[in-house]
C-alpha cells in the first residue's frame, strides 16, 4: 500500500492553519508556520483556491477560507447555475441533433429536470423544467447511478418499478448496465422509459473531474437509433462533445 | 472542402467575445476576455481601447483553435458592440488620447444640462431621434475636446479620430495607422445624437450644435457591407457587418417584418421594436433609432424602450448586499418564497430610463416588514425587472398602434425560468427563447454571411431560427392588476429624490 501523499497533507495543514486565529494569513505567514519552502506553500494555495477551498484577498492578498469549503456538506453546485452555464452547449446539441435536450441532477432518487431546449421543429411543446424523472429508467438517471455514489445510494434494494418492458427491473441487471456505462462513458434509454421514445446522455463533470449532472437528448426511437435498435453513433457524439463542452466550462479536466 | 464559418466578435461593456458559427446558424467554439473597469472618480467609467484591442488579438486565434479552423476558413467577421461608448485616438499613432469614455460615465451631466437651456435645444431630438443624455457620444466627444489642451485643433486637422467601439477595432483590423478603414455603421451613428435620422448621414447642425469637428468623424456605412480586408489577427479575413449589440440582437432574433420585437437581457434590458422603413417618433419615452441597413437596401428602424437595471440589480444582490454567491443562485433564493411578501424594489439607481426618464429618481426597497426574508428580496429583484419590461411594452403598444403578441427574448437572464414565467405574466403574452441565447453575436454573423453571401437571403436566415423554450401566462387578472398597481406606487415614491442642487 502507497504512503501518504505529502501534498494532501500539507494542503490539510494550510486549511487547519487557515480555519484557525484571524484567518486571514499571507503567503509568508502560512509558509513560515508550516515550515515549507514559499514556492511549495504558494502551489499548494493556488490549487486550493482552484477548487474553492482557498479565497485571496484582492486588495491585501492574504488567503482564507473559500465559499465552496464552508458549502461542502450542501449542494456542490446551484442547479440555476448549471443551467446558466450549460445554456448555450445545450441549444448548440438541440440544433445540432435536432431533439429536445434536457439536462438532470440527482434529488431525493430521483432525477430532476434542471434544464429544457425544445425540438428545434417549432411544433408546440411544454417546459418540464422542475420534473422528477425515474432513474433507472432514463439515460440521464443511469448516467448519475453511473458516476455519482450518493445517487446510486439512494436506489432501494429489490425490484425495480416497470415503466415498459424493456426498463430494468431488477438491481443485479441494474449493476450490470450502470457497470457497462462506466466503460463506455455514456447511457442510452431504448424504450425504457416510454414506448417509442429514446435517449442517450453524458456526465457533466466539474472540478476534479466529479459529475455534477448529465445532459441528453431524446427522441423517437426511429430518429435516435439505428436499423438494429442501437443509437446512432453520430448523435451519440453531439451528446458526448456538448457534455464535454460543460465540462470543459465548469473546470473539468480533460478526458 | 474544409468547413466555412463565420465569425463574430462582441465587444461588449465588460468582456469581449469570438464566437464562430456554421451555414446553421450554429455555436461552433466561444472564446472570452473581460476587460477593466476603471472608475477614476464618482461617475466617471473608462475602458482601456488598446486593452480590449489586445484581447481581441488572443481571442480571435482561440476561438479559431478551438473549432481546429485556419482564417481561410472564416467566410466574414460582423462585430456587435457596446453602443455609444466613445474612443479617440491619434491617426498617426494608433493610441487612444485619453480612455474610452463609457455609455455609463455621468461627467458630461452639467454639460448636458447646459446644451439642453439652449433655445435651439428642441432641434436635436428633431433631427437625430434621441434625447439629449449623458450617455450618447456627442456630449463626451464636446467634453474630452474642452478638458483635453491641444485637442480640439489636432481633431479639426483630422490627426485624431473619434469611433465608437466597432470603428476603433475595424480601423485596427484593417492596418491601422497603415491604411486602416475609418467607418461606423448607420445602428452605431445613430447613437451619437450627430447623425440625422432620415438622411442618415453627420448633420451640420448637429455637429455645430455640439461643436464636433466633421474631420474626426468616421464615414457612415451599411451595417452589412464589406468594409475592409483584416491585416491582423485573422490576415485575409473580410470584415463585413457591424451592428450595436442591441440592433445586432434584433437580427440575431430575426425580427425582420414590422411589428416583430425582442428583448435583450443583460446588465442593462432593450426593447427593440422593428417599425419598418419610416421612423416612428415616440410620445411615451421611447427612442427612435436605426435597426440594420443591407448593402444598398432602405434602412430599417426601431423604436427602443432601455432598461439601465435589471441584470445590474442581480450583481448588486451579489457583490452589495452578499445575499448569493453567484447570479444564477438569485433563483435559488427567490424559490424559498411563494411570493414578494408585499416588498417591490425599484432600482433607480441612477435614475429611471424608459418610459420615465426622471434623471432626479433613485432606488427604494418599499414593503419592509420584519415578515420580509432574503428570498422575498431576491423575488422583488426579479419582479423589478419584469415590471419594467411590462412599462416599456405599454410604450410600445401606446406609440406603435400594434399590440405585442409574442415577446422574443434572448440575454443571459433568459436563463432564469422563474423570471421569464414572471414576465410572461405580468405581459399576459408568451415569452419566447430562441435556440441561440447569443443572439447580439448571431446577428452580427448573420449581417456579415449575408454580406458576402454566405447566406443569401433573409428568408434563409429566418429557416435558423427555433424556438428554444416557451414561458405561456398563466397569472390571474385581478393579481396582476393588483400586483402592477404596487408596483407604480412604488416607482412614484422614487421622484424627486435628487434636489436639483444636490449634485455637484
Amino acid at each position: 500500500m502507497p504512503g501518504p501523499v505529502q501534498s494532501i497533507e500539507r494542503a490539510a495543514a494550510i486549511l487547519r492553519l487557515l480555519a484557525q486565529g484571524s484567518g486571514r494569513l499571507g503567503l509568508s505567514e502560512i509558509a513560515n508556520s508550516l515550515g515549507l519552502a514559499r514556492g511549495t506553500a504558494h502551489g499548494i494555495l493556488r490549487t486550493l483556491q482552484m477548487v474553492g477551498f482557498v479565497e485571496q484577498d484582492e486588495a491585501t492578498g492574504k488567503y482564507q477560507l473559500g465559499a465552496a469549503l464552508l458549502h461542502l456538506g450542501t449542494s456542490y453546485l446551484d442547479v440555476n447555475e448549471l443551467r446558466s452555464r450549460a445554456i448555450n452547449w445545450a441549444d448548440a446539441l438541440a440544433a445540432r441533433s435536432g431533439e429536445a435536450v434536457r439536462i438532470g441532477t440527482h434529488l431525493q432518487g430521483k432525477l430532476l429536470v434542471v434544464h429544457h431546449v425544445f425540438r428545434p421543429d417549432d411544433t408546440l411543446q411544454t417546459l418540464d423544467v422542475g420534473m422528477l424523472l425515474p432513474m433507472h429508467a432514463t439515460a440521464m438517471g443511469k448516467v448519475l447511478l453511473a458516476y455519482d455514489a450518493n445517487a446510486a445510494a439512494a436506489v432501494p434494494e429489490g425490484d425495480l418499478e416497470a415503466f415498459s418492458r424493456r426498463t430494468i427491473r431488477t438491481t443485479k441487471e441494474l449493476t450490470r448496465a450502470l457497470s457497462g456505462i462506466r466503460e463506455v462513458g455514456w447511457a442510452a434509454d431504448v424504450e425504457e422509459t416510454t414506448v417509442g421514445e429514446a435517449s442517450v446522455a453524458a456526465p457533466i463533470r466539474g472540478y476534479g473531474g466529479l459529475v455534477v449532472g448529465a445532459m441528453g437528448i431524446s427522441g423517437p426511437v426511429e430518429r435516435v437509433c439505428d436499423p438494429h435498435n442501437r443509437p446512432r453513433a453520430d448523435l451519440v457524439t453531439f451528446v458526448r462533445d456538448a457534455a464535454r463542452a460543460v465540462s470543459r466550462d465548469l473546470g473539468a479536466p480533460r478526458w | 472542402m474544409a468547413e466555412r464559418y463565420v465569425m463574430s466578435i462582441d465587444q461588449g461593456t465588460t468582456s469581449t467575445r469570438c464566437i464562430l458559427f456554421d451555414h446553421g446558424g450554429r455555436l461552433v467554439s466561444v472564446a472570452q476576455r473581460e476587460h477593466k473597469q476603471h472608475f477614476p472618480r464618482p461617475g466617471w467609467v473608462e475602458h482601456d481601447a488598446t486593452e480590449i484591442w489586445r484581447n481581441l488579438e488572443q481571442i480571435g486565434p482561440k476561438a479559431l483553435a478551438q473549432a481546429g479552423a485556419d482564417p481561410g476558413q472564416v467566410a466574414a467577421v460582423g462585430i456587435a458592440n457596446q453602443r455609444e461608448t466613445t474612443v479617440l485616438w491619434d491617426r498617426h499613432t494608433g493610441v487612444p488620447v485619453t480612455r474610452a469614455v463609457v455609455w455609463q460615465d455621468t461627467r458630461t451631466d452639467m454639460l448636458v444640462e447646459e446644451l439642453a437651456r439652449r433655445p435651439d435645444a428642441y432641434i436635436v431630438e428633431e433631427l437625430c431621434g434621441l434625447h439629449l443624455a449623458t450617455y450618447f457620444s456627442a456630449p463626451t466627444i464636446r467634453w474630452l475636446l474642452d478638458h483635453t489642451p491641444g485637442l480640439r485643433e489636432r481633431a479639426e486637422r483630422g490627426d485624431v479620430l473619434f469611433g465608437t467601439m466597432e470603428s476603433w477595432l475595424i480601423w485596427k483590423l484593417t492596418g491601422g495607422p497603415e491604411g486602416g478603414a475609418h467607418v461606423t455603421d448607420v445602428t452605431n451613428a445613430s447613437r451619437t445624437l450627430l447623425m440625422n435620422i432620415y438622411s442618415l448621414s453627420w448633420d451640420d447642425t448637429l455637429l455645430d450644435f455640439f461643436g464636433v469637428p466633421r474631420a474626426m468623424l468616421p464615414e457612415i456605412r451599411p451595417s452589412a457591407e464589406t468594409y475592409g480586408v483584416a491585416t491582423r489577427v485573422m490576415p485575409g479575413v473580410r470584415i463585413a457587418a457591424a451592428l450595436g449589440d442591441q440592433q445586432a440582437a434584433l437580427f440575431g432574433q430575426t425580427c425582420f417584418a414590422v411589428g416583430e420585437a425582442k428583448c435583450t437581457y443583460g446588465t442593462g434590458s432593450f426593447l427593440l421594436l422593428n417599425t419598418g422603413h419610416e421612423p416612428v417618433r415616440s410620445t411615451h419615452g421611447l427612442l427612435t433609432t436605426v435597426g440594420y441597413q443591407i448593402g444598398a437596401e432602405p434602412a430599417v428602424y426601431a423604436l427602443e424602450g432601455s432598461i439601465a437595471i435589471t441584470g445590474a440589480l442581480v450583481q448588486w444582490f451579489r457583490d452589495g448586499l452578499g445575499l448569493i454567491g453567484t447570479a444564477p443562485e438569485i433563483e435559488t433564493v427567490a424559490r424559498t418564497v411563494d411570493d414578494n411578501g408585499g416588498c417591490y424594489i425599484v432600482p433607480a439607481f441612477s435614475g429611471l430610463f424608459a418610459p420615465h426618464w426622471r434623471s432626479e429618481a433613485r432606488g427604494i426597497i418599499v414593503g419592509l416588514t420584519s415578515y420580509i426574508t432574503r428570498g422575498h428580496l431576491a423575488r422583488a429583484v426579479l419582479e423589478a425587472t419584469g415590471w419594467q419590461t411590462r412599462e416599456v411594452v405599454d410604450a410600445m403598444n401606446a406609440d406603435s398602434g400594434l399590440n405585442l403578441r409574442t415577446l422574443n427574448v434572448d440575454g443571459g437572464m433568459t436563463a432564469n425560468n422563474l423570471l421569464m414565467q414572471f414576465i410572461a405574466d405580468v405581459l399576459n403574452v408568451p415569452v419566447v427563447r430562441p435556440m441561440v441565447a447569443e443572439t447580439v453575436s448571431l446577428g452580427a454573423a448573420y449581417a456579415a454571411g449575408l454580406a458576402v453571401g454566405y447566406w443569401p437571403d433573409l428568408e434563409g436566415l429566418r429557416r435558423n431560427w427555433h424556438r428554444a423554450a416557451q414561458w405561456l401566462p398563466a397569472m390571474d387578472p385581478e393579481l396582476r392588476a393588483r400586483e402592477y398597481d404596487n408596483w407604480q406606487r412604488a416607482v412614484e415614491r422614487t421622484f424627486d429624490w435628487i434636489k436639483p442642487h444636490d449634485e455637484e
